[in-house]
């Protein structure tokens, strides 16, 4: 009913292979979009500065850590290192090279990040699984090691901490303290949707098939004349660079200014969940996983007190910090029960509903 | 902000069939919506937000603190109603520690108006440094953050009284100095440096490698990072090889208790292990007796009998107002809490007084800190005679570089068993001016200050 495909006829190869076949999903897509601008102009600078922002960053490396992961079935926990690569790169470029365009800076530091993660993605060659995980926590340590101990790579600063200069595009002010947070999410917007789309374009493509056969059964892609070395390779690159942009973005354009722990472990583990709720193998689980993962908590944080307060229950809070932990934690758990594929596979299965509502066969 | 919220509902409701990625938008709208009653702040209050963290690794140094902090100032309401009789609003954000939820904190709290911020965190007092003079908001990060803010010609919204860390680590340096007989006596002796690796146990390093230049001693670096806080056995293994002659510890949270307790294990001698300001009661309590001996710098008292401190109890604590276990109250970073409170306090009653105005704004506390003078009949007017010292801030020095003193754990409280320790200006001093002209001229486009200076009230 709501998806109806009768009398959607496709005439030519190009629109029986689009992305989005089904001009609802079109009009969809085309209005969020919209939205999303309109957002910049409406809203205020809590929910773009400490919501929007944050969630799209993590949306792009969670979708950074989906291609590796979810597409070509490599397990990684070197995502908080690749993106703190992204981030140093981008500093050391950026105060080497103060005149470059910052939005440039960002989109190269990616690269650094790439090929660091080529380095560390050479053992998926020889091992699978939880012993790649291992593998990959490797890149992990050492590279917060490197984060700490070659003073280099932070201009020799005493405190060890990274700052964002001031940078302008077109004459604005986005980078540093005095860019304003409509400007900021304005350019990080644009950023993960062109990225998204490079992505989505990479997954519908020969590079993302050839993924996804590695994922599916590796040895019968290499029957079927698929080169591991190069698709294993480039997956690392690719996953990497989008992790590394999505670190410099959320130095320069969230944060300002960061130290070493801020790509610790934890960051790796935080992404890899939003992965595996949003949903493996999907850019619109990416979304999701982190709209699920970071907003949420912000979420129960004003609701909570907000539907106790009215009962006369003040409620500190370290009291909200905690119920916000067992809640999320609970919530995950209920995901994971009800729909162990993810939340992407719950929109699929009520895109389906919607598709024969009312009569559902 | 009304329009907005309802725009994005309505956009919400008619592309309910449409793609995923909506969701998100739906959740912004159900952020949004909460954060109306907020932002309507009574007319003739003053916000104060607390950053503070109850939870998390860091949770043991962090509660005394936030609850000196907090029980400060509700007593300041319920006692005068205030400061200048305006209400203060007191606020808690809980950051864990977290770089990303003290960023979190700061962006809900900025649209309230807030006063001053105190982030308690050297990691989220960086990020914050910036941005203050943009959104006039001026910091107090109390004797942590960074060292180089206080210059307050560079840094007019930063302030960090009363010492710094390279402050204190020279007070430690002379105090073992003066307990060696001369610093003289330094030559040829091994200090061991165990510290937290992160921005805050760095931040010594370069003033204690040139000490160690001038005065010929040997250091020996123990770093400790942040997960492995709890579990220090590996570097006292070192320690115990290279057999230091002193043991200086620059840690924070579980950190310190677990450093104390490593340290009885290993047989090291407590009177030689030598701390920062951070180590608190609880911390050395859970090592006891082993822990006799163990000295920290302190700059305020670490007991609660002083008038102030009674007050809280009597407003505060006996009107179930605070989260404080009774027995806390007085202990010494509770204490540091209070100080903390204190001067914000001062800066706040300052700020009236220079401006005239009875709702101050950032801006003027700005200002009120700058002017602080908090002299014996000050603080003896406070309630706090012999609490602290008396501290003076100016326009071009935001920190005050207070002397401070030694202090001994006796198995079940502190005792002060030195006099006062002055800093070696002579060598900090230099260090600090060129660590802040560093900063700006790394940071291009840092602004010049253009804050007027008042003269002092």
């Amino acid at each position: 009913m709501f998806y109806r495909e009768a009398g959607q006829f496709k005439t030519s190869y190009t629109a029986d292979m689009a992305i989005f076949p089904l001009r609802e999903d079109r009009i969809g897509l085309a209005v969020i979009i919209v939205c999303a601008y309109a957002l910049a102009l409406t809203g205020n600078s809590f929910l773009l500065q400490a919501v929007m922002i944050p969630f799209l960053i993590f949306s792009l490396a969670a979708i950074g850590l989906n291609l590796l992961t979810g597409y070509t079935g490599l397990l990684s926990l070197g995502t908080g290192a690749f993106m703190g690569v992204g981030a140093y790169a981008c500093y050391k470029l950026t105060t080497l090279f103060p005149g470059l365009n910052i939005v440039l800076c960002i989109l190269a530091s990616g690269f650094f990040a790439a090929a660091i993660g080529v380095v560390f993605g050479l053992p998926s060659l020889r091992i699978k699984g939880f012993y790649l995980a291992v593998a990959t926590l490797a890149a992990q340590f050492f590279l917060q090691w490197c984060f700490i101990r070659v003073p280099w790579l932070v201009n020799y600063n005493v405190s060890g901490a990274i700052e964002a200069p001031l940078r302008t595009l077109f004459g604005i002010p986005i980078v540093g303290a005095t860019a304003t947070p409509e400007t900021r999410y304005l350019v990080v917007l644009t950023m993960v949707i062109g990225l998204t789309w490079v992505a989505s374009n990479l997954v519908h493509g020969r590079v993302g098939r050839a993924w996804m056969a590695v994922r599916d059964m590796d040895i019968a892609a290499e029957l079927i004349g698929i080169r591991l070395l190069r698709t294993k390779l480039l997956a690392f690159a690719v996953s990497s660079y989008f992790c590394g942009v999505a670190g410099a973005l959320l130095v320069f354009l969230w944060y300002g200014g960061a130290e070493y722990d801020v790509f610790n472990i934890n960051q790796s583990f935080f992404i890899l969940f939003m992965v595996i709720i949003g949903g493996l193998g999907s850019l619109i689980g990416s979304f999701m996983g982190a709209a699920l993962i970071f907003i949420m908590p912000i979420v129960l944080g004003m609701v909570v007190p907000a539907v106790l307060n009215p009962f006369g229950l003040g409620v500190s809070a370290a009291t909200i910090e905690h119920l916000r932990f067992m809640i999320v934690g609970a919530l995950i758990i209920f995901f994971l029960i009800v729909e162990p594929h993810g939340l992407a596979r719950l929109w699929q299965i009520g895109k389906q509903k919607l598709r024969v509502w009312p009569f559902p066969y | 902000m009304k329009n907005q919220t309802g725009a994005t509902e309505a956009g919400t409701i008619t592309e309910e069939k449409a793609m995923s990625t909506l969701k998100s938008l739906a959740l912004a709208a159900v952020v949004c919506a909460p954060l109306l009653p907020a932002t309507a702040t009574a007319q003739d209050s003053i916000y104060v937000p607390l950053l503070t963290y109850r939870t998390g690794a860091f949770a043991g140094s962090g509660i005394p603190i936030a609850d000196g902090m907090r029980d400060y100032l509700t007593m300041l309401n319920e006692r005068d109603g205030g400061i200048g009789g305006v209400k203060l609003i007191l606020e808690e954000c809980e950051t864990g520690y977290d770089t990303k939820k003290g960023i979190e904190c700061y962006e809900a709290i900025k649209s309230k108006n807030p006063v001053i911020v105190n982030p308690w965190s050297t990691g989220i007092t960086l990020p914050l440094i910036p941005r203050a003079a943009v959104d006039k908001v001026p910091i107090l990060s109390m004797a942590y953050g960074l060292s180089a803010s206080a210059d307050g010609t560079t840094f007019p919204w930063v302030f960090n009284p009363p010492a710094t860390y390279w402050d204190g680590l020279s007070q430690v340096i002379s105090y073992i100095g003066a307990q060696e007989g001369g610093l003289d006596k330094l030559k040829g002796k091994k200090l061991g440096y165990i510290f937290l690796d992160a921005g805050f146990g760095r931040e010594p390093i370069p003033l204690l490698e040139q000490l160690a230049k001038d005065y010929g001693f040997e250091v020996k670096f123990y770093p400790i990072a942040a997960q492995d806080m709890q579990n220090q056995s590996s570097q006292w293994l070192n320690v115990r090889r290279d057999k230091p002659d002193f043991m200086v510890l620059w840690g924070w949270g579980a950190m310190n208790g677990a450093a104390v307790k490593e340290a009885a294990r290993t047989g090291y001698p407590m009177n030689k292990f030598f701390s920062v300001w951070w180590p608190g009661d609880d911390d050395l309590r859970a090592t006891g007796e082993p822990a006799k001996g163990f000295r920290t710098l302190n700059w305020h008292s670490a007991d609660g009998n002083y008038k102030a401190l009674s007050e809280i109890k009597k407003h505060v604590v006996d009107k179930k107002l605070s989260q404080a276990n009774p027995d806390k109250v007085g202990e010494l970073l509770y204490n540091r809490g209070v100080y903390n409170s204190m001067l914000i306090a001062e800066g706040i009653r300052n700020a009236q007084m220079l401006s005239g105005k009875k709702v101050v704004t950032g801006e003027d506390v700005r200002r009120g800190l700058e002017t602080m003078n908090v002299d014996a009949e000050r603080l003896k007017a406070m309630g706090m005679e012999g609490f602290a010292q008396p501290i003076k801030l100016t326009c071009a020095d935001h920190n005050g570089h207070l002397a401070t003193f030694m202090q001994e754990w006796d198995g079940k409280a502190f005792v002060k068993v030195s006099d006062a320790i002055p800093p070696m200006v002579d060598k900090v001093k230099p260090l600090l001016d060129s660590a802040a002209k560093d900063y700006a001229e790394k940071n291009a486009g840092w602004p010049k200050r253009s804050e007027a200076c008042d003269k002092a009230s």
